[in-house]
């Protein structure tokens, strides 16, 4: 079972209202179909004296994307002042914090979207038996005659299948 | 940035880190090495992805462990103007792909696998300890890399057992690697003053309370490849003491060539 989100602390007032819509509208970099806020990275919004303090959640460690999307989120909200991002590792992001409308928007995009991560506390290591692995749903048709080509795609958080239905290759946002 | 060598203290909870970050990274270099050559394409992107998803673990680690030393080094600092005495990975991680140093290019599969495979093995059970560790920036680097590690088991696993349980050809070079590197994991369990000290402190586990659970893990693998474990042997390498192999300075000075060409360059 995987730690739900912690309780984002929103406020009534204006300003930071105002900072909160410009913030769920900027796009991941990677999956441009996905804004932050669909994929769950961003933890916390807080006025300072001067601006503004954003707290994201980085996906995987070695993402490369990290440092752009603080550069984004920085000239985003620039006009509220200065924006300092802090990156806050506990608790790990996890792809269950996508949300269902990033689900959905992901789908709609070609890329399967999450399984629900199974906790693999405790469980014995098993080898991934090319026939006895998750059966995804072909995000273009639904067919169900997938299989995986690449444990790793484009970007960390990808692996590449294709459906044997429509032919057509997709990726499949990995469980984490 | 200056170029000028640095030198970090003797605090053993740094050391400690420094061992960790330092094999993250010295690893990761070796898996760089493959981008573009690997025998298929699958593979060139599990290799750099391995790669990105340590150097990443990396990064954290040796950030903290620049907070604790104390004296203002930052993640790039301590990546890049280190000499070779100055790095505590084990010998292993420094090791070239190929088993025969100069012999295949860009090197050997199955070692790299292998190797991939014993190293995931046993990053996986250190982080999963190290979530339990008294510092909570640790923890929570070792939270998220714990899950980075488990998908790399699987997937050096699966090639181990590719290859060991494969042709005649795979197969010998499968048991070549793993007679070429057996000595070398012997590093990974050896405890000294900085491990006692850093257990003691609740920072992280001691490296022998790690070796049954891996060794349980690399039997059961290696059963199902068909290899044949070697005898143990006595040599255990002094890489987190800084005592190297020829292979590290040379490692290093591919690694931190721009660093040292031109101080304090910005990407």
């Amino acid at each position: 079972m995987t730690q739900s989100p912690p309780p984002l602390q929103s406020s009534a007032c204006g300003r930071l209202e105002a900072a909160w819509e410009v913030l769920r509208q900027i796009p991941d970099p990677e999956v441009p179909v996905l804004s932050l806020w669909d994929l769950g990275i961003v933890r916390d919004l807080r006025e300072t004296a001067g601006g503004l303090e954003v707290v994201l959640t980085p996906t995987y460690s070695g993402c490369p994307a990290t440092e752009l999307i603080q550069d984004d989120v920085r000239n985003a909200l620039a006009r509220f002042g200065t924006v300092e991002v802090i990156l806050q590792r506990a608790p790990a992001w996890s792809s269950d914090w996508i949300s269902e409308v990033g689900r959905e928007k992901l789908r709609a995009y070609g890329i399967a979207p999450p399984g629900r991560v199974v906790s693999a506390e405790g469980q014995p290591m098993r080898l991934v038996h090319r026939n006895a692995m998750t059966q995804l749903a072909c995000p273009r048709c639904g067919s169900m005659q997938t299989e995986r080509l690449s444990a790793f795609g484009s970007t960390a958080c990808k692996a590449l299948y294709r459906c044997l239905a429509c032919r057509e290759p997709f990726e499949y946002f990995k469980p984490i | 940035m200056s170029h000028v060598s640095i030198q970090v203290g003797n605090r053993a909870d740094v050391h400690y880190l420094l061992r960790i970050a330092d094999a993250c990274l010295i690893l990761s270099q070796r898996l760089g090495e493959w981008c573009g050559h690997a025998p298929i394409l699958e593979e060139d992107l599990a290799l750099s992805n391995m790669a990105l998803d340590l150097v990443g673990q990396a990064r954290g680690l040796l950030t903290r462990a620049g907070q604790l030393d104390g004296q203002g080094f930052d993640e790039d600092q301590l990546a890049f103007l280190r000499d070779e005495r100055q790095y505590f990975n084990p010998v292993l991680m420094e090791l070239p792909n190929s088993a025969d140093g100069a012999g295949r290019q860009p090197g050997d599969f199955a070692l790299t696998q292998l190797r991939n495979f014993g190293v995931a093995t046993w990053l996986q059970l250190l982080w999963a300890a190290l979530e339990e560790s008294r510092d909570v920036e640790v923890a929570a680097i070792a939270a998220k890399a714990v899950k980075e590690a488990r998908y790399h088991q699987q997937h050096a696993a699966d090639w181990v057992v590719r290859l060991g349980d494969g042709t005649a050809d795979s197969s010998a070079r499968m048991q070549a690697a793993l007679v070429v590197l057996w000595p070398y994991f012997n590093e990974l369990f050896v405890d000294d003053e900085v491990s006692t000290a850093a257990a003691a402190q609740g920072l992280g586990p001691t490296w022998g309370d790690l070796k049954s659970d891996w060794q349980a893990q690399m039997d059961e693998v290696l059963a199902d490849a068909q290899l044949k474990p070697p005898k143990p042997s006595a040599y255990v390498p002094a890489g987190r003491l800084g005592i190297h192999s020829e292979h590290l300075g040379h490692l290093l000075a591919e690694m931190q060539y721009l660093q040292r060409a031109y101080p304090g360059g910005k990407w």
